[in-house]
């Protein structure tokens, strides 16, 4: 594979597989603290931590600009402690990715603790775990395929994500330039060649993940 | 003898529908039987009792200890309170062989204790699941996962025993063979037990103290 096609591709795995690790591990943790019981307070929480899959990516992409960017809350607190920015970085998009791919995590988590039985969890308190032990050895291991669901889901998300991956980290090639956005620069540059072949690329990929994500989800299945 | 004093209230609504709990009654005996017809508030007692359940008001006591006492605060979490609890349709862990679920207890981490240890694999013998240790929850006959339960329960050492509904699930024949069982279970180990049933012949069989619920509050022998 020409190192045209594979310096995109192997970022855009990276970028992808820290985004899912990130927004897997807020996913759950707002999964859990949302928590079972229907309220108000709740259902706005939850609206709010849906956004960015509904906002438009750019919106996104805006909006984390201004908080990470040089002047933004966390990006100048970074800079003067740290010495770092995010700005025009493959770290700065994976955090775009993430935030783009959370709501698709924190929904099938949420889907998947409503699922297991409350029983269950309730007969482990009376067995004298405490709430995270619970957590860990009957809701998590119940929920798992819907959790993991999630993941892949938010995989193949933060894969395609492009309008906010722009705005916070450029398109620099072998830098930040993810296949979405090798493609749009190949159209943009007439390369035709180049931009069919990213296109194989991605599809190529893509139906590799499906694959898995249907093994994963079948195995085990009484 | 560890006398048991519950006195309670709870107001409950949902869809539309409003339920009062007002339940109080003490007893000393080895088989306290809360009798009545469903919808009576039978579950909902033994979830305060086990404090699985939060009443608006009222006091829980168990022996010498407060379990719950809203006017001072006090509310033992479920963990704490020392009582087994064998739900109606028995909530094994299904994800859980019949041994690991005896053994369940036995670490309050968030590991699962490894293997058995001597006690797990009496248990495991005098409740005769020995043959199935290795089964799922799913592979078991009623009479077999009422036992799991028990043995599940027994083995984390409670100071009371709470039953709900726990012959409703099996057939007639069966379920005068567990009658039995569990009376000599009674004796053998002297653990206090509360057994909620609708079916008059189950009391008549357990014999002990019986507690009549009408309607959310306990009914006066006329």
């Amino acid at each position: 594979m020409p190192a045209a096609a594979l310096t995109p591709l192997l970022l855009t795995l990276k970028v992808a597989l820290f985004a899912t690790l990130l927004a897997t591990l807020f996913g759950v943790l707002f999964a859990r603290t949302l928590g079972r019981k229907r309220s108000v307070a709740r259902d706005v929480a939850e609206s709010l931590l849906t956004l960015p899959l509904v906002l438009p990516p750019t919106v996104l992409g805006y909006y984390l600009l201004v908080v990470l960017g040089r002047n933004g809350v966390i990006g100048s607190w970074l800079l003067d402690h740290f010495g770092i920015t995010l700005i025009f970085t493959w770290q700065g998009a994976v955090i775009a990715a993430a935030i783009a791919a959370f709501p698709l995590i924190l929904r099938s988590a949420r889907a998947a603790f409503a699922d297991v039985d409350a029983s269950l969890e309730q007969a482990a308190r009376t067995l004298g775990l405490r709430e995270g032990a619970v957590f860990f050895r009957i809701t998590l291991p119940l929920a798992w395929r819907g959790v993991l669901a999630g993941a892949l889901l938010a995989f193949a998300r933060a894969m395609g994500e492009f309008g906010a991956t722009l705005m916070v980290a450029g398109s620099l090639p072998g830098r930040t330039q993810t296949l979405a956005l090798a493609i749009y620069d190949a159209v943009m540059a007439g390369d035709d060649a180049r931009a069919a072949m990213l296109v194989w690329i991605s599809l190529l990929v893509a139906i590799v993940v499906l694959l898995i994500a249907a093994r994963l989800l079948q195995r085990r299945r009484p | 003898m560890t006398r048991l004093s519950v006195s309670v209230a709870r107001h409950l609504q949902a869809d539309g529908r409003e339920f009062r709990l007002d339940v109080a009654f003490d007893s000393d005996a080895d088989v306290t039987i809360l009798f009545g017809p469903s919808g009576a508030g039978k579950t909902l007692t033994l979830h305060a009792i086990a404090g699985l359940l939060r009443p608006d008001r009222g006091t829980i006591r168990l022996g010498e200890q407060l379990l719950f006492d809203r006017a001072r605060r006090v509310d033992v979490p479920t963990r704490q309170r020392g009582i087994g609890f064998v739900f109606q349709d028995y909530a094994l862990f299904p994800h859980l062989t019949v041994a690991q679920n005896i053994a369940f207890a036995r670490s309050r981490g968030w590991m699962q204790a490894r293997g058995m240890d001597t006690a797990d694999r009496q248990l495991l013998e005098s409740f005769d699941l020995a043959a199935c240790a290795d089964a799922c929850p799913a592979q078991l006959s009623g009479g077999q996962r009422q036992r799991v339960a028990l043995a599940r329960a027994l083995a984390a050492a409670p100071r009371l025993l709470l039953l709900d509904e726990p012959f409703a699930a099996l057939d007639a024949p069966l379920r005068e063979r567990l009658r039995g069982e569990l009376l000599a279970l009674q004796r053998s180990r002297g653990v206090p037990m509360v057994v909620i049933t609708h079916d008059p012949d189950d009391v008549a069989a357990l014999g002990g103290r019986v507690i009549q619920l009408h309607e959310g509050q306990v009914r006066t022998p006329p």
